[in-house]
C-alpha cells in the first residue's frame, strides 16, 4: 500500500514538473528554441503572483489571473524585442542570450527580494486533503495534476484545432513557405512565447504554493523541465507530459528509499529512459 | 496601357553570386506567360524575387503600379501575388484541407475560391482531405500547392515548374485546371523545363539563360531554331 501511495504522489508530483515543461516544449516545437531562462521565468511568475497578491491582497489564485496577461506580453515583448534577433541557422547565439538572461533574471530578483525564501498564502487548502480509494491525497498535489492536464489538452487543441495552431505548425515546418502564405514568423513566435509564459506563470502558481522559493531555483525547475521534454520526445505536448510523471514518479520512489535519493532518482529515471530510446517516449516522426 | 505585372531592370545577387541581370518582364490581365530555360537560368530566383523570398538588389516590380520590390513576402502575398514554389513544398504536419486552408490565412473578405470550389476542381483532395499532404503522389500534391495558392485568391499566380518529375498523363492533367483559374480572373507566370507544354499554354514566352531573357514572343512567332539557340545558347546549335 505505502508503494501505492508513492506511485500516486509520484504522478501527481509529475504533474507539477509536466507545468515546468510544457511551456519549454511549446517554444522548442515552434522555432526549435531552448530556452536556459525558463526556469528563471517561472520564478519570476512566482514572485509577480506573490507582488500582485501582496499590493492587492488577493488571494494568490486570482493574483495570478492578474498575472496571465502581464506574463503573455513579458513573453511577447522578450521573443519580439530579443530572441527573435537572434534566432536562426546557429544555435549558439539562443543558448547564450537566453544564459544571459537567465543570469539578469536572477540577480534582479535577488536584488528586489533579497534571498529570503517565500512561499504563496493559499491559506487553509493546502492542508485539505481527500480519500482516493486506497489512499489520500493532497488537495493541492491534485489541483496542480488537474490542471496540467487542462494545459496539456488545451495547447493540443490550440494546436490542432485553430488557425493560430495551424500556422504554428506550418511555420515550424517551413517559415520560408509559411512567409508564402502571408505569415509572419516573428510574429507567430512572439505569440507562442506569449503562451509559453501564460503556462509559465500557472506554473510558478503551484511552484510558489507547494514550497518554498527564492531567486536561486529557477534552473533546477529548468533542468527538470528539460528532462520531461527530451523523455517525452522533442516537441510532443503528450509526450512532454509523460516525460513529467516519469520523472515525478521515479522522484517520489527514489525519496521512499532514502530521501536524499529524490533528486538523484529522477536523473537516473532521464538516463536510464535515454538509454533504451534515445529520441524520447513519443518522438515526432519528421524530425 | 501599362501591364498588370510589370518588371523592369530586376537584379538579385546570393551573396556576391549575380543571379539575375537585370530582367524586364510583363504580364497583361487575364494572360498566361510562360518563361523556360535551361538549369540555373535563374527562373526559380525570378519567382523568389517576385514573392519577396529573394531579395532584390536593384530594379522594380510593379503590380497595378504599385512597387512590389522592397516590401515583405507576406505584404507581397497580400497584394495579390501566390506562388506555387519548386518542389511543391507542401508541410508536412498538415493535412490536405489544413495545406489548402492556410493558403488562406492572410485573406481578408470574399472571392471566387473556397475549399467547396477547389474540391470541385480536383476532386481527388477531397477523398484525401485528412490525409497528411505529403503522404499524396507527386501530381496529388502539385494539386494541393496549386490549391493552396490559389486560397489567397491571388491575382497573380506563379507556378514554378509544375511538371516536375510527373508523368504526361499527370501533367495533362493538372494543367486542365488552366482555364478555370484564368475564368477566376487570376493572370499566370508558368516556369517551365517542358517547352512543349509551355508554347501550349503560354499567350507569351520568354526564355532565360543565365540570368537574362534572351528571347520573348508569342508561342506562333518563335521558330523552333530560336527557342532552341536562346535555350543552349547560340554557340550550342
Ligand atoms: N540559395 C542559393 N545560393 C547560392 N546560389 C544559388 C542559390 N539558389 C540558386 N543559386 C544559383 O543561382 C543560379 C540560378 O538558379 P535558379 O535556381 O534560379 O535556376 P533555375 O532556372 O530555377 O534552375 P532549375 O531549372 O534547375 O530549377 C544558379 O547558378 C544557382 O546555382
Ligand atoms: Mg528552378
Amino acid at each position: 500500500m505505502i508503494w501505492l501511495d508513492t506511485l500516486i504522489q509520484g504522478i501527481l508530483l509529475g504533474g507539477l514538473y509536466a507545468l515546468f515543461a510544457a511551456g519549454l516544449s511549446l517554444v522548442f516545437g515552434i522555432m526549435r528554441l531552448v530556452n536556459l531562462a525558463h526556469g528563471d521565468l517561472i520564478v519570476l511568475g512566482a514572485y509577480l503572483i506573490l507582488g500582485l497578491g501582496t499590493a492587492t491582497g488577493l488571494h494568490p489564485f486570482l493574483a495570478a489571473a492578474l498575472a496571465l496577461p502581464l506574463m503573455f506580453a513579458l513573453g511577447w515583448a522578450l521573443q519580439s524585442a530579443l530572441l527573435n534577433r537572434v534566432l536562426g541557422d546557429d544555435i549558439l547565439p539562443p543558448l547564450l542570450v537566453t544564459f544571459g538572461l537567465s543570469v539578469v533574471i536572477q540577480n534582479a530578483l535577488l536584488m528586489g527580494f533579497s534571498a529570503d525564501s517565500r512561499k504563496l498564502p493559499i491559506g487553509p487548502i493546502e492542508a485539505q486533503s481527500l480519500p482516493l480509494g486506497p489512499v489520500t491525497v493532497g488537495a493541492m498535489p491534485l489541483i496542480t495534476f488537474g490542471s496540467a492536464i487542462v494545459v496539456i489538452l488545451g495547447l493540443n487543441w490550440l494546436f490542432y484545432h485553430t488557425a493560430l495552431g495551424r500556422a504554428f505548425r506550418a511555420t515550424s515546418d517551413d517559415p520560408v513557405t509559411a512567409q508564402l502564405m502571408g505569415i509572419r514568423p516573428r510574429r507567430i513566435f512572439a505569440v507562442a512565447t506569449g503562451i509559453a509564459m501564460v503556462v509559465a506563470t500557472i506554473a510558478a502558481l503551484y511552484l510558489g504554493a507547494r514550497a518554498n522559493f527564492d531567486p536561486a531555483i529557477g534552473p533546477a525547475r529548468l533542468l527538470y523541465a528539460f528532462e520531461a521534454v527530451i523523455i517525452g520526445g522533442l516537441g510532443s505536448l503528450w509526450g512532454t507530459l509523460a516525460g513529467g510523471l516519469v520523472i515525478g514518479v521515479a522522484q517520489a520512489m527514489g525519496a521512499a528509499i532514502n530521501p536524499e535519493w529524490q533528486i538523484l532518482a529522477g536523473h537516473l529515471a532521464f538516463v536510464a529512459v535515454l538509454l533504451v530510446r534515445p529520441r524520447g517516449l513519443f518522438p515526432r516522426a519528421n524530425d | 496601357m501599362s501591364a498588370l505585372l510589370e518588371i523592369s531592370g530586376l537584379t538579385a545577387h546570393y551573396g556576391d553570386f549575380q543571379a539575375l541581370f537585370g530582367v524586364d518582364l510583363a504580364l497583361e490581365a487575364g494572360q498566361t506567360v510562360a518563361i523556360i530555360g535551361a538549369n540555373g537560368a535563374g527562373k526559380t530566383t525570378l519567382m523568389r524575387a517576385i514573392t519577396g523570398i529573394a531579395k532584390v538588389t536593384a530594379g522594380s516590380i510593379l503590380l497595378n503600379g504599385a512597387e512590389m520590390s522592397r516590401r515583405a513576402a507576406p505584404d507581397i502575398l497580400t497584394a495579390g501575388i501566390a506562388m506555387v514554389p519548386e518542389g511543391r513544398k507542401l508541410f508536412p504536419s498538415l493535412t490536405v484541407e489544413e495545406n489548402l486552408r492556410i493558403g488562406a490565412h492572410a485573406r481578408q473578405g470574399n472571392g471566387f475560391w473556397t475549399l467547396e470550389r477547389l474540391y470541385t476542381l480536383f476532386p481527388i483532395l477531397r477523398e484525401r482531405r485528412d490525409h497528411p499532404g505529403t503522404a499524396l503522389s507527386g501530381g496529388q500534391q502539385q494539386m494541393v500547392a496549386i490549391g493552396r495558392a490559389l486560397m489567397s485568391n491571388p491575382t497573380v499566380l506563379l507556378c514554378d515548374e509544375l511538371s516536375l518529375g510527373l508523368a504526361p498523363v499527370v501533367i495533362r492533367e493538372i494543367y486542365a485546371a488552366f482555364p478555370t483559374i484564368r475564368e477566376s480572373g487570376t493572370s499566370i507566370i508558368v516556369v517551365e523545363q517542358d517547352i512543349g507544354q509551355a508554347l501550349k499554354v503560354a499567350d507569351h514566352v520568354h526564355c532565360m539563360m543565365e540570368g537574362r531573357v534572351t528571347l520573348s514572343g508569342r508561342p506562333a512567332d518563335l521558330s523552333r531554331e530560336a527557342i532552341h539557340d536562346a535555350y543552349f545558347g547560340v554557340n550550342h546549335a
